[in-house]
């Protein structure tokens, strides 16, 4: 049974060498020669250095041409043609059905006699899949407590972004600058933002007063919400904005989240300045900077 | 020579009786069957132009010093990946041309898988029998936004930096096992140098086989059940209607692969895309403002961004808001669209095998879902340009955001609705039974009169088989 019927188009102004088809046919090669001459050029283009603007214009106008000449062939010089196709019904026959299902069943319960062996095989095929799981664990190391701290630690000096240790007197009132601790410039964990409000404008969380030395707050810099670090600060409303979502934090009530999709504050690193004005860390972060986790308090 | 050939073929594999038929195997002609086609040639340029880019690429996070033509960034310090990048971009010939040709045919080819899914949803072509190409065909769009994700991030310039920066931290956000997977794909705490050498093998082997295969599938399955039909005179469930194979189909598909690529080579040529070079090489304390992902990935930007805040605390454990906006909601995006015929099927309770498609207007309540779903999809996405939109408004970004939260509430179901009345009026607005031109079938009978006889297949009143009474 072939399944195929053909059914000339009912518009029938096809037939082959009429009159019109001279006319389609210079077109179809028309388009052929721009396409063949735009390849030459392409690389005519290339050998004598390669522009990329003109190798995109001219690889499009050579496979431009060569696709419409070669759909206008189609669609002018062929002799169209519709051809209905009968459709298969999608179940099997019956019988087939049945044959099969008969012939998985015989092969299935050649196996499922032998129960001790069959489950001996399940055992062993599982075994393998979860000792096949092992190497997984060689992709990296634990994450520990790796999350809970940063590099800074009491006594480590803050220093900017060119290794300079920073002191007070840098810092006008206003000012943002994002610094490390002495020794590990750069490092995505430990960045900070420091920046130098009116003393008497803080509304800080109680006992935390003591941790911006004549005004001066450093915050992480590492977003709560996604961890992107968040770089605008707007001094005359004294909020911190990260350009990622948008999340936007109030320097002075400590970083607390105002408008955005963070929830957490961002942590507040405890300062201290001595008598020569350099800034100092007393001590690490007391909470896990950047995004949150399960594991985190 | 030719028929040499054929017959040493036939000798061996007995390919003649599969040939006659296949030659002459009919294929509809309907704009919107070129959909899925453009997709597929897209992925066949990728293919190309990816192995082209792969030759100059290094997957490497060693710290280097820029010392190539661009004078901007001379002396920069930056990963050997990012230098691989500018160099291929200034330095190879004709390979900035490959590289925005191949960024433009991934931004066109999640596009036409998308246009495509929407043109077989609204015309009910996931219907029984072709369940099986709708679960295929869906993860075929979640395989190609997880590879343009992938290669986004393979310039490691400071935009596709921060955005691993924030996969990491969705990743980080999943209950108990969050912090472990995270370490184990990243190799250790964000950043990691190795990361991007992991990239590479999931954008130019593991995805792409999986692809592949997919592609496989989903094409096997289309020829092996047949084209449907666009509902018309003489079309009935049981014939499919159409351009034979050879030529006529073959020469129109191959003159649209070329078209397509010579669009993307021109895309590619005169329109840039993705200049990597005035972004910078990745920084973690820094980042660029405004920032924007490629298209597809807008959507997930967007709810980040509309989403309020949202952490959890349970049982002294957080659940970051970003779990549930980052890895539940596009987790439940996706499982709707894959489970979509399953869902329908459970509305109607329609069983029949159908290969006459649906006009948008002939299901109202299906097209009020797709466009209220389409609509949250948008705006989403637009959402995900706040900042651009905030600049280039000259309004402060809330506004934005606080107005897109209520339009994200509000647009959906109305345009849903308004979808569903349109289609129903469009219908007549009233019942199939009580409408004036209605299908109907008739019989001669042996004395010569007409008689009415009932249509034989659920379509036929939606549709069209046969002649309109008056």
């Amino acid at each position: 049974m072939d399944g195929v019927r053909r059914q000339p188009r009912a518009t029938g102004n096809a037939s082959p060498g009429r009159p019109a088809a001279n006319g389609h046919g210079r077109l179809v090669g028309t388009a052929f020669i721009l396409s063949i001459l735009a390849s030459l050029a392409l690389t005519a283009v290339y050998a004598v250095g390669g522009q990329p603007q003109l190798e995109g214009a001219l690889l499009a106008v050579s496979l431009g041409t060569l696709g419409a000449g070669i759909i206008l062939w189609a669609r002018d010089l062929l002799i169209p043609e519709e051809i209905s196709e009968e459709r298969e019904p999608e179940p099997s026959p019956p019988g087939m059905r049945a044959a099969a299902e008969t012939a998985l069943q015989m092969g299935g319960r050649q196996l499922t006699r032998r129960t001790a062996l069959s489950r001996l095989l399940i055992g062993a095929l599982g075994a393998l899949g979860l000792a096949a799981l092992f190497p997984i664990r060689s992709l990296g190391p634990g994450p520990g407590r790796s999350l809970f701290h940063t590099q800074w630690s009491a006594g480590a000096r803050v220093v900017d972004n060119e290794g300079h240790p920073v002191s007070v007197r840098d810092l006008e009132v206003g000012s943002v600058v994002t610094v490390f601790p002495e020794g590990f410039v750069g490092s995505p964990v430990s960045q900070v933002l420091l920046i130098r409000v009116e003393p008497g404008s803080l509304q800080l969380r109680p006992g935390r007063l003591a941790w911006a030395p004549d005004g001066v707050v450093a915050f992480s810099k590492i977003c709560t919400h996604a961890g992107c670090p968040v770089g605008l600060y707007d001094a005359s409303t004294h909020q911190l904005l990260c350009p990622c979502h948008q999340s936007t934090f109030d320097v002075l009530s400590g970083a607390t989240p105002v408008f955005g999709p963070a929830s957490r504050p961002l942590p507040q690193l405890p300062l201290e300045a001595r008598a020569d004005g350099v800034l100092r860390a007393r001590a690490d972060f007391q909470e896990p900077v950047g995004p949150g986790f399960w594991d985190r308090p | 020579m030719i028929r040499r050939l054929v017959l040493w073929l036939d000798d061996r594999l007995g390919a003649a009786s599969f040939a006659r038929r296949a030659l002459r195997k009919a294929f509809p002609d309907h704009w919107a069957f070129m959909l899925g086609e453009i997709a597929l040639y897209c992925f066949v340029l990728l293919v190309l132009t990816g192995t082209f880019l792969t030759l100059f690429y290094t997957a490497s996070g060693q710290d280097v010093t820029y010392s190539g033509p661009y004078a901007p960034l001379a002396g920069v310090r930056m990963s050997a990946a990012y230098a691989s990048v500018l160099r291929l971009s200034f330095e190879v010939r004709a390979g900035l041309v490959m590289r925005q040709i191949h960024h433009w045919a991934a931004l066109v080819f999640v596009a036409a898988i998308v246009v495509h899914l929407l043109r077989i949803f609204f015309t009910g072509a996931f219907r029984r029998p072709r369940e099986i190409n709708w679960f295929v065909g869906t993860g075929l769009l979640i395989l190609g936004m997880l590879e343009g994700f992938t290669g986004y991030s393979l310039p490691d310039d400071l935009l596709s930096g921060t955005g691993i920066r924030i996969a990491y931290s969705v990743v980080l956000s999943i209950p108990l096992v969050g912090t472990w997977l995270a370490f184990l794909f990243f190799g250790g705490e964000f950043p990691t140098p190795i990361v991007i050498g992991r990239l590479l093998v999931l954008h130019i082997m593991l995805l792409p086989g999986l692809l592949f295969a997919a592609v496989g599938v989903h094409l096997a399955i289309v020829w092996h059940q047949k084209h449907t039909l666009f509902p018309g005179p003489g079309r009935t469930e049981r014939m499919v209607v159409g351009s034979p194979l050879w030529p006529h189909y073959a020469m129109k598909s191959v003159g649209l692969a070329l078209v397509v690529v010579a669009i993307l080579a021109l895309l590619g040529g005169l329109f840039q895309v993705n200049p990597v070079w005035l972004y910078g090489p990745y920084n973690p304390t820094t980042a660029s403002a405004p920032a924007q992902p490629d298209w597809y990935i807008g959507w997930l930007e967007g709810i980040l961004r509309l989403a309020p805040r949202g952490d959890i605390q349970l049982f002294g454990h957080l659940i970051p808001g970003i779990f549930i906006v980052g890895v539940l909601f596009p987790g439940a995006f996706f499982a709707g669209i894959l489970l979509w015929p399953l869902i329908e099927h459970r509305i109607t309770g329609d069983d029949a095998p159908h290969h006459l498609l649906n006009r948008v207007r002939d299901v109202p309540w299906r097209s009020g879902v797709g466009v209220g779903v389409l609509a949250f999809a948008v705006i989403l996405t637009v959402a995900g340009s706040n900042d651009v939109l905030a600049r280039f408004f000259g309004v402060p970004v809330e506004w934005i955001t606080v107005g897109l939260r209520v339009a994200l509430l509000v647009v959906p179901p109305v345009a849903g609705y308004l979808t569903y009345g349109i289609c129903r009026d469009l219908n007549g607005g009233a019942p199939e039974s009580a409408r004036v031109g209605r299908w109907v079938r008739l019989r001669r009978s042996a004395t010569g009169g007409f008689e009415e006889v009932e249509p034989d297949g659920p379509d036929r009143g939606a549709g069209t088989a046969e002649r309109r009474g008056h």
